[in-house]
Formats: C-alpha cells, structure tokens, sequence
C-alpha cells in the first residue's frame, strides 16, 4: 500500500535531527534503515506527520573502542555489525545472532540501532544487548543520558525513548576471561523472525562455570533473561546433566504469547530446549 | 561407423531435446516489459477498492460523501450504484444440473459474505488520491454470524452464507464406477472386503501468491474497449467479459502482455476486471487497477480447502478392493469461474496408479463466509493424489506390510497400458516401477533406510523418515467432447497459426497464453524442427486477442500437448502449401520432392531444391507460382485431443524429524517424472523444481488461516509462509520417457507434476519418522508445533492458534486481515 502524506526532513547531524524532530509536530518517527518503519507506514498502522531521515548522520555510524566498553553508533547496518572487527573480537554474540536477522537486503539497509529502538518482541537484537547488559546512550533536547539494557525495554514496541529523543550509540561491555557465546534461533523458514531464541554467554573457569548470562526473544513483550537458569549455572559443573536441569527453569517468568508460529505452552517447552543447546554450545559442549 | 550414422551427425542438430535457455528470461527477470502496471495512458484514472472488514454482514448504509469531496476524486461508487449493469462474475462450470448459484456481483450491494469483498471503489487522478480517500468511506455493518467451518456448515440448522438459500450446500456431485459401468459395486466391495482403513485428511486453503499482482487497464476508444490484464486467459475473458457487461465481443479487445505467474491464480473473471471496465464505459477514460501485495492474499481465489473422507477396501494379502471417497469442499462465498469444477476434476484422480476393482466420489460443494477458492496448481488431482497415497500408506501400516510392495502389487503394470481405470480414463503410456527403481537409487534409498533403523535403535533425538509418493495426474485439458461431458462451459481444443514473412522469418501465433512457462523457447524449438529454419528466426506472439483471436489459454499443464501440437499441425499445413510451389518452382512433380532441413529437393537430382524460407518470399512476391493455389504458404490448425495425457512418477523424501522441537527438515529429495518427450530440459527441470517447491510449501509452511471472525489472519507475508530457495533441499530429479501416444510431440504435460507429486511423499515422510511413537496423522502444514504435539500428546498436532505474529509489531490491519472484535485475534497492539 501507499503510506498517508508525511514532511519529510534529512539533517546530517545529530544537533540537526533533535532539531527537526523538536520542530516536527505532534507525531514524528525517525527513519533508520526503514526496514521496519516503512512497512508499518505502507500498511499505515503508522501514519507519521514528520519523518527524519537519519540515513545522512554520518557521525551515528560505525565501531569503535572506548576502554573497556565497545561503542556501536546506532547507524551501523546489520552489515557492518557482521563483518566488524572489533565486534567479532569483543562481542561475537552480537555478530552471530545479526547473521540471522532477515536476508542479505535487509541487512545492508536495516540498523542496529533501528533494531533495538523499534523493540520488536520478536526481533533478535535486543534480548542479545539485555544479556550483555549493554547501555543505551539517548540523545534529548537536554542533553544526553545512559539508560542500562534492564531498564530500555519497557513493553511491546516500547522502549526508555521519550518524544524527542534520539538514540544514539550503545554501549557493549568487552568480555575479558574464558568467555563462549552462542545464539540459538528458531523460526520456520530462514528469512523470518525468531519464534523464540535465546542468546547465551558462558564464561568458564576450571571446569566449571562460573557466569551465565542468557537473553531470551520472544518469551513476552519485551526480552527477557532467564534469571532462574542463570543462578542455576552459577558454579555449577559443565556438564550436560547440569545443563539440562538449569534450562528446564528457562521459562520461570515468561510471558509468551500464542499466535499461528506457537501457542504459548510450546514456546515454554522450546526454550527450556533452546536453552539447553545454546548454554552447551557456548559452554564448549 | 556406418554410413547412417555419418548423415545422423551432419545433418543440423535437433532442436527438440536441447536445452535452450529461454529466449524471454532477460526482459522478464529485469521488468524491462510491459507488466500491466508499467502502462501508462494519457488521461489514466486510479481505481482504489474498499473492502469490507467483516465476513457477514448486511450494509445498512455507506456515506461516500467524504471521500468524493477528497483532493484529485472523481467518483466514488457502490454496489447500489453499479447494481443493475454489472451482472454475475460468470461460473463456466455448473457440474450438476441442480447445482445452486447464488451469483456473485463484483461489488457488494446489500450484503458482504467475506473479508475482502468490495463495497464501495474510489476513482481518482492518481493512486494516491484514489487510496487516501478509501479511507472516508464510511460504511455501516449490521453484522450476521459467519460460517466457517465445512463440517459445521453442513451440519443441521447451521447459519446460512446466503439466506436466501436452503442450506450452504451448492451441489452434490456423485461418481459411481458400478454405476459408471467401469467398477463394480463398492458397498459389496467394502461388505466383502477383510481389511478397511478410513482416515479423515484435510486439504489446508492454500494462496496462489504468483510474483506479480493482479492488475488491470480498460481504455475506452468509442464503443470499442482494450483491456490490459494479467490473467492467464486473456481468450476466456474476453467472452466472459463481453458477456457479463453485454460489450458486444468484438468491440472488446483483451491483452495480457508479459504476466508474471499466475499457478492458477489468474484463471479468473476478476471482479475488479469487470469493475474496470463498467467505469471505463461510464467514465470514458482509461482505468487502471493494481492491487496490493495485501489485497492479493484477502480478495484474489485461494485453492484447495476440503475435509476428504477416505475410506479404502483390501484383502490381507493387500490387493486393493474397493476406495471410497466423500469430500466436503469449500467453495468460499461465491462461485467464480471454475470453483465447483475443481473438486469434480479430482474426482477421476483419487485411484491413482491403482487397480481397484470399485470406487465410489461423493462431493459437497460448501458455502462458507470466505474468498472463494478456485483453480490453484494442479486444481483437484494433488488433493485427490495426497488422498490416495496417504491412505496407501495407512493401508500397509495396517497390513504391516512395506509401503513400496503394497503400491507394487496393486499398480497398473508396464504391460498393461493402455489401462482403463475404475474411473473410467485411458491411461495412455508408461512403467511405474522402472520410474520407481530410477528414484530408489536418486535417494540411495537402502542406506537411508539402514540409517532410519540405527536412529530408532539408538533412540536419537532426530529420527528420520521415508515418504513415497506413486502417482499419475490427468494432463492436456482437454478432449472438448469429455469436458462437454462434465457440463464444463467451453471445449479444450487450442490453436496456433504460423506466418511466413518476406525475408523468411517465422511469426507463431499461439492460443496458448503464457505467464512464465517460456512457451516462446518452446514453441521456437518445435517450428524450427518441423521448418527446419533456425531457432532464432522464429518469433512467437500471444496474449492478444486481436493478435491471437482463438485460444483457450494456459493451465492444466495443457500448452505444449495441446498448444504445442496445433503449433505442428500448423507447420506441417505451410510445409504441404510449400510443397506445391517448391514442385512449381523445380519444374518437378511434388511427389519426388523430399523436405529436409528447411529444403525441397528433387529426389535424384543433385542441386535441384528451394528452401521454404526462399519460397516465402517467392510467394511473397507472387510472380511466379501455381495456377491452382493462392499466393500463401501461411496456415492455421486447431487441436482437440482426443484423450487426457497421464504423466507419471515416483518421488521420494527423506526427512528428518527433531523430536525435541518438531522441527522437519528435508534431508534429501528425489524424484523421477515421466512427461513424455522432453522439448526443453531446462524448462522441464525449471517446472519440476518450481512445483516441488509449492508442493512441499503445502506439506511444511503454507495455509489461509481465518479467526473465528472470518478475518484473514495470514493477510501478509510475514505471516503466510511462502519459502524461499534456502528453505528447501536440493532435488535430485530424473526423468524416464514414454511417450504420450495422443499428440504427434509426445508430450505429456510437466506443469503441475511437483506440485501434486511432492505433497503426500513429504507428510508421508515425517510420519514415517515418527510412526514408532505413535503418530499416525499430522495435520497440513505440518509446523514444528503441530509435530511436537502430535509426538507428545497424540492426534493430529491440531489447529494452531489463529492470531498474527506480533513480528512488525503485528503486520496486520484492517486492509490487510478485517476488523478486531473481542472474539478475533489479530496481532499486535490494537
Ligand atoms: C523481510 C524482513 C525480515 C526481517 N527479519 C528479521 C529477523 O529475522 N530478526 C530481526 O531481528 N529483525 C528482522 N527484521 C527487522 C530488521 O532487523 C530491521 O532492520 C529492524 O527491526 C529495524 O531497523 P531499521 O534500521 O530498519 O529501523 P527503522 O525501520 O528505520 O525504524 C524502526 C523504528 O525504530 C525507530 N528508530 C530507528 N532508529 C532510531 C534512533 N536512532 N533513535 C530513536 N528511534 C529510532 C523508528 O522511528 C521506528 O519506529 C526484518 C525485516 C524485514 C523487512
């Protein structure tokens, strides 16, 4: 379908954008890749009076190390995030679950900062920055702040972005010691989002493991982590009998909804399975 | 090497059986073509349609008032308005003389029976304006209660689709072989009989989605009319049209200029074909419609959509004895062109390969508060070809005996073609087991089934399966005195005329419009044989019926067998008029002159001979040529088949099944297909491919769900899953050739072949995987959810739940699924 008439305004910098989103009315989207907002404007769900294009922000894309945090400009394609250097070396976790985002197309457009601002429940990126508690640098007509992941996500498609705001970069803790990762994704055709997912970060010490942190997509209407299996692998031996018992608390606290890829009692079952696989996999099992 | 041998390899290769990339790929890959929608006339107006939101309801009021005074409108109308000139979209198909058609006006007037259905259109300057004022039609609904299930709708005192009605039934089409006098009698078989298996299958709604929209332009010119569509049957529609608005035919003109897939899906009277037209006559100025991916899925005809009742009758040594087989099919709201044909078709397809001594077809056709279904590839024989192999395998599971031997014992032999079945068709050619064997070693079926028995004996979390499927299809539509037989509107018969220009060129008309087959390629190969000119002088044109004023058009796999020889017949024709002016021209008696690579020469006289393409300038010229004759060696001919052709083959699956997630995955897919000669093998191999991948979309990802409102809940891509190529394996295929002894070429027809074939060996496969564990039946498509239930908590896997996936925040609204209620269950955040 056709989107209903918007303004449309392109700054190339971020002072820009705040501007014309100050100036931009009463309902105003920013436009990132676009992968997820035209659609919903084409299928006018959205019918937005002003659209800033952000496309031409130069300084919100690409990687870059600041001390022991990696920093990902909001701009930065799918794409880059896959073939980045400093990602793979930091935070693999990051590049692996990207690589299962859509298809080639929609990655060299769509964004990562788009991904995580859009908070699709069913999205990969955001239950990958909740279980490695990145942070959330927002841009507002006072100024800046820093929201952590724990607080970013508030509900279905709604995030600690107030009216006005801009995100613009987020910040990745660096892993240092023993560290293994692995996403986990379930959907039925490849192009297509996550049924339920679970993104995992083990670090190991001695034979044991010492730290699990485990984000899961699509388990309710924000990402979640599975708190109960965390505790649960918190020193426990690396084992698969270990394993297996911590994931079957996977689903403590979820929310999953019921729709035509799962009724909720089978999306309980597949992440305590997913789980499983993917603390193995990140454990070296 | 002897001296035959020696003029075999001089002499120029021939074009049949080469595998020509197809000469019209680049202009329809780039778009650098006239798809529809590229049409741009000069005073060209918009066409934007309201929908209805609610499947049942009476329209108690519509104020279009807004929306005519929106920017850049020039009119807005309703069904009211439009109610006395736009007639019925046109049923071709009544299959009983009983059958009840409530008609099908192409906008609601007083009462909307679907999500989707048109109630109001907006005309306007540009589409833009045309849709932004959709949205200030107000429309009031006094809502009835939708019928939506089959079962439930032919059940006593359920609510009627149309109240004007009786029941929600249409027609009651019974096939009796006892009665027939091709069987004996099935109750006696199923009395006698010492082992019966019944199974209830379902056939899910499937989606046509062909790549590109539907899409229509009507240029008024006086009285006379052009009509741009893309439709698969620019020749059905202009009869259809001309009748339903009473345009007198031939001031009617219809085009489908390069149409991008159609499985079906465009072998339709489209009601916004006919509202075009209707506003093109009242407003004198061009119109044009394109729908929208969303329209696509809610308002153009799905297919499939039946409740099968299967019952088969057998000895325990496993020789079939009897099949019955009652169907309930969904019609949808509305009968569309062939929509009560489609189930009857399958009718003479549910024996399959099979000799069974009796069988007896029951069908409903069920009105429900739905679009209406209508021809989808393979349009009656894959449901009647999944019924039949899936009970097979019930059968030997029952009898405990190997699906291949129990399908072995009771197919029609090798020797015994020609082969009347229990349904009363002559199975033309062929040799199941040879395709059989072939298939076997494609797959590497022994080491397969070695791995199949240590999964199980281990107990690995990933079991693994073997599906087959065994199975013909009736191919070429059609002898036109069989189609008068079943009552369908119009004959089967196809024609093709081919013009020698001047310089020598070829120019083949055909009847037979393509919309991606790559009939040009084709036909290109089969005049370049028979003219013996080179390929690349031939041109075939299509699709216009000024251009090509007799055909039937393209589906049923009928073009190269049916289209395809009319193309021969014609050659041969301007072969036999070239004769005679090669005769005058040699000064020689016609009867010595031989034809040869495109040459007439006298036998005996080295040197002395004419090629055809000289001849047709000769007559061209028209100075010198015989008395008798007129000066034109161009010629027509129309086919008409005399019997179906009867593809075969056998396809097998090997799939993996995760326990844990029910997760299924193809691990390797092999499959050979009989078609009879081969013309092109890349097209061949392109046909099996695209097939395959819709069959076995039906078996794992495809299905129109609707909520208990009668919304379209699959209302967009996201949420019907059509797969792509990384979703599906690679196929090993392979081909045995017998040839069809019902057309000179000695085809068969390869159009719907994987999509009927692939189906059954898919589900039949993933039950083989997980039969051990006590599945017998898994409902279509069969999604992880469904596997993991029916593996841990028995039955079928049943229904899955109704609501769009919340992924894009719920890709769904009003224009693309209906409207909320409390008891509907879209997605996302409304
Ligand atoms: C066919 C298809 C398949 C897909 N499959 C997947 C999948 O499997 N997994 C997955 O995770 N995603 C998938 N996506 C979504 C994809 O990842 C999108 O790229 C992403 O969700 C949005 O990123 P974008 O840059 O395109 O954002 P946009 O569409 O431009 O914006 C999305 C939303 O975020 C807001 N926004 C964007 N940037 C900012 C900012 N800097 N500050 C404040 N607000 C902002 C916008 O206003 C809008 O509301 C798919 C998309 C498509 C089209």
């Amino acid at each position: 379908m056709i989107p209903a008439p918007f303004q449309y305004a392109r700054p190339t910098t971020v002072d820009e954008a705040l501007q014309a989103i100050a100036e931009g009315g009463e309902d105003v989207k920013i436009l990132a890749g676009g992968q997820s907002l035209i659609p919903v404007m084409r299928l006018r769900l959205a019918a937005p009076e002003t659209v800033v294009d952000i496309t031409r922000v130069g300084e919100l894309r690409g990687v870059r190390e600041d001390g022991d945090a990696l920093v990902i400009g909001a701009m930065t394609t799918h794409h880059d995030v896959i073939t980045d250097p400093l990602i793979a070396q930091y935070a693999p976790l990051v590049a692996e679950a990207t690589e299962t985002v859509a298809d080639r197309q929609v990655r060299y457009r769509g964004t990562f900062g788009g991904a995580l601002a859009h908070a699709d429940p069913a999205g990969d990126l955001p239950a990958v920055a909740l279980a490695l508690d990145a942070e959330f640098v927002i841009a507002g007509p006072g100024g800046r702040r820093t929201v952590p992941a724990a607080d970013f996500f508030v509900d279905y498609l709604t995030t600690a972005l107030e009216e006005g705001e801009l995100l613009v970069e987020i910040r990745v803790p660096k892993l240092t010691g023993q560290w293994g990762m692995r996403y986990e994704k379930f959907n039925r055709v490849a192009q297509a989002w996550s049924i339920v997912a679970v993104a995992a970060a083990v670090r190991r010490e001695d034979g044991h493991i010492a730290e699990a942190r485990i984000g899961l997509t699509n388990m309710g209407p924000t990402p979640l982590r599975a708190r109960a299996t965390e505790a649960a692998l918190a020193g426990a031996d690396a084992t698969p009998e270990a394993i297996a018992s911590a994931a079957r608390q996977a689903a403590e606290g979820t929310s999953p909804s019921s729709d035509l890829n799962a009724q909720a009692d089978y999306r309980e079952h597949l992440v305590q399975v997913l789980t499983r696989r993917a603390v193995s996999a990140a454990a070296g099992l | 090497m002897t001296v035959t041998e020696d003029a075999a390899t001089l002499a120029p290769a021939k074009e049949v059986g080469q595998p020509r990339r197809r000469k019209e790929d680049a202009r329809l890959i780039t778009g650098r073509t006239t798809w529809t929608d590229n049409m741009v006339l000069p005073g060209m107006l918009h066409l934007a349609v309201v929908r209805s939101p609610v499947a049942h309801a009476r329209i108690t009021g519509i104020d279009v008032s807004a929306a005519q005074q929106a920017p850049n409108v020039v009119a807005v109308y309703t069904g009211r308005d439009l109610a006395e000139e736009q007639g019925s979209i046109p049923c071709a198909w009544p299959v009983t003389a009983d059958m009840v058609n409530p008609g099908h006006p192409s906008i609601a007037v007083d009462q909307v029976n679907h999500v989707g259905e048109a109630v109001a259109i907006v005309v306007g300057r540009s589409k833009v304006a045309a849709t932004d004022a959709v949205e200030l039609v107000d429309v009031d609904y006094e809502l009835l209660p939708p019928v939506l299930d089959l079962e439930e709708a032919v059940a006593d005192g359920a609510d009627l689709v149309h109240d004007q009605l009786e029941s929600n039934t249409s027609y009651h089409f019974v096939f009796d072989a006892g009665e027939a006098g091709t069987g004996t009698d099935t109750e006696q078989a199923f009395a006698d009989a010492e082992v019966v298996v019944s199974r209830r299958l379902v056939q899910q709604r499937l989606i046509p989605a062909f790549m590109e929209p539907r899409s229509v332009v009507v240029q008024p010119q006086g009285d006379n009319y052009t009509m741009w569509s893309a439709t698969q049957v620019p020749h059905v529609l202009r009869v259809m049209a001309a009748m339903v608005t009473g345009i007198p035919e031939h001031k009617l003109r219809v085009v489908a200029p390069d149409v991008g897939g159609g499985f079906g899906g465009k072998l339709q009277v489209n009601p916004e074909e006919i509202l075009c037209l209707l506003l093109a006559r009242r407003l004198g100025k061009p119109v044009k419609w394109t729908e929208t991916r969303s329209e696509s899925l809610m308002a153009a005809h799905h297919g499939r959509g039946q409740v099968q009742f299967i019952d088969i009758a057998a000895d325990r040594e496993g020789n079939v004895k009897g099949l019955r087989v009652r169907l309930l099919a969904d019609m949808g709201a509305y009968l569309r062109l062939i929509t009560p044909g489609v189930p009857a078709l399958g009718a003479f397809m549910f024996p399959g390969i099979y000799k069974f001594p009796a069988y007896r077809f029951e069908c409903d056709g069920v009105f429900t508060n739905k679009v209406p279904t209508d021809a989808y590839r393979g349009a009656g024989r894959p449901e009647a070809t999944f019924a039949v192999e899936r009970i097979m395998d019930e059968l030997a599971v029952e009898l405990g005996m190997d699906p291949l031997e129990l399908r072995r014992k009771n197919w029609i032999k090798a020797e015994e073609f020609p082969f009347t079945t229990v349904a009363g068709l002559e199975y033309d050619s062929g040799d199941y087991e040879q395709a059989t064997q072939k298939a076997l070693e494609l797959l590497g079926y022994d080491e397969l089934r070695a791995e199949q028995k240590r999964r199980r004996e281990s107990n690995d979390p990933v079991q693994l399966g073997i599906g087959f499927s065994t199975f013909t299809e009736m191919c070429g539509l059609a002898p036109s005195r069989v189609l008068g037989s079943l009552s369908y509107g119009a004959g089967g018969w196809e024609s093709a005329s081919i013009r020698m220009l001047p310089t020598g060129k070829v120019e083949v008309v055909t009847g037979s419009t393509p919309h991606g087959q790559g009939h040009e390629t084709a036909w290109s190969q089969l005049v370049a044989d028979q003219l013996g000119v080179p390929f690349e002088d031939v041109e075939v044109l299509h699709g216009d019926t000024a251009v090509a004023p007799r055909g039937m058009d393209t589906y049923g796999s009928r073009s190269l067998v049916v289209g395809g020889t009319a193309v021969v017949k014609a050659a041969e024709k301007v072969v036999a008029k070239a004769r005679k002016v090669a005769a005058h021209l040699l000064e020689a008696s016609e009867d010595d002159l031989e034809f040869a690579d495109g040459k007439f020469a006298v036998r005996g006289t080295p040197g002395a001979s004419v090629g055809i393409q000289e001849i047709a300038l000769a007559v061209f010229a028209a100075h010198n040529y015989p008395e008798d004759v007129e000066p034109s060696i161009d010629a027509e001919a129309t086919f008409d088949p005399v019997n179906f052709s009867f593809p075969h083959g056998t396809h097998l699956c090997a799939m993996d099944v995760d326990t844990d997630t029910g997760m299924v995955k193809i691990r390797k897919y092999a499959c050979v297909d009989d078609v009879g000669t081969i013309v092109n093998p890349l097209i061949v191999e392109g046909q099996i491919h695209g097939g395959l991948a819709q069959g076995i979309a039906q078996a794992l990802y495809e299905e129109a769900v609707y909520d208990a409102d009668g919304n379209l809940t699959t209302g967009s891509f996201v949420d019907y899953l059509v797969p792509s190529a990384a979703d599906l394996p690679h196929f090993d295929t392979a081909n045995t050739v017998h040839v069809a002894p019902g057309n000179p070429i000695g085809a068969k027809g390869v159009g719907e072949a994987g999509c009927i074939a692939s189906t059954p060996a898919v589900v039949n496969a993933a039950l083989d995987a997980v039969r051990h564990l006590g599945v017998s039946d898994i409902l279509m498509p069969l999604t992880p959810e469904r596997v993991w239930r029916a593996i841990h908590q028995g039955g079928d896997g049943g229904d899955r739940a109704t609501a769009g996936t919340n992924a894009y925040g719920g890709a769904q609204t009003e224009s693309t699924a209906g409207v909320s209620t409390p008891a509907s269950s879209l997605g996302g955040d409304r």
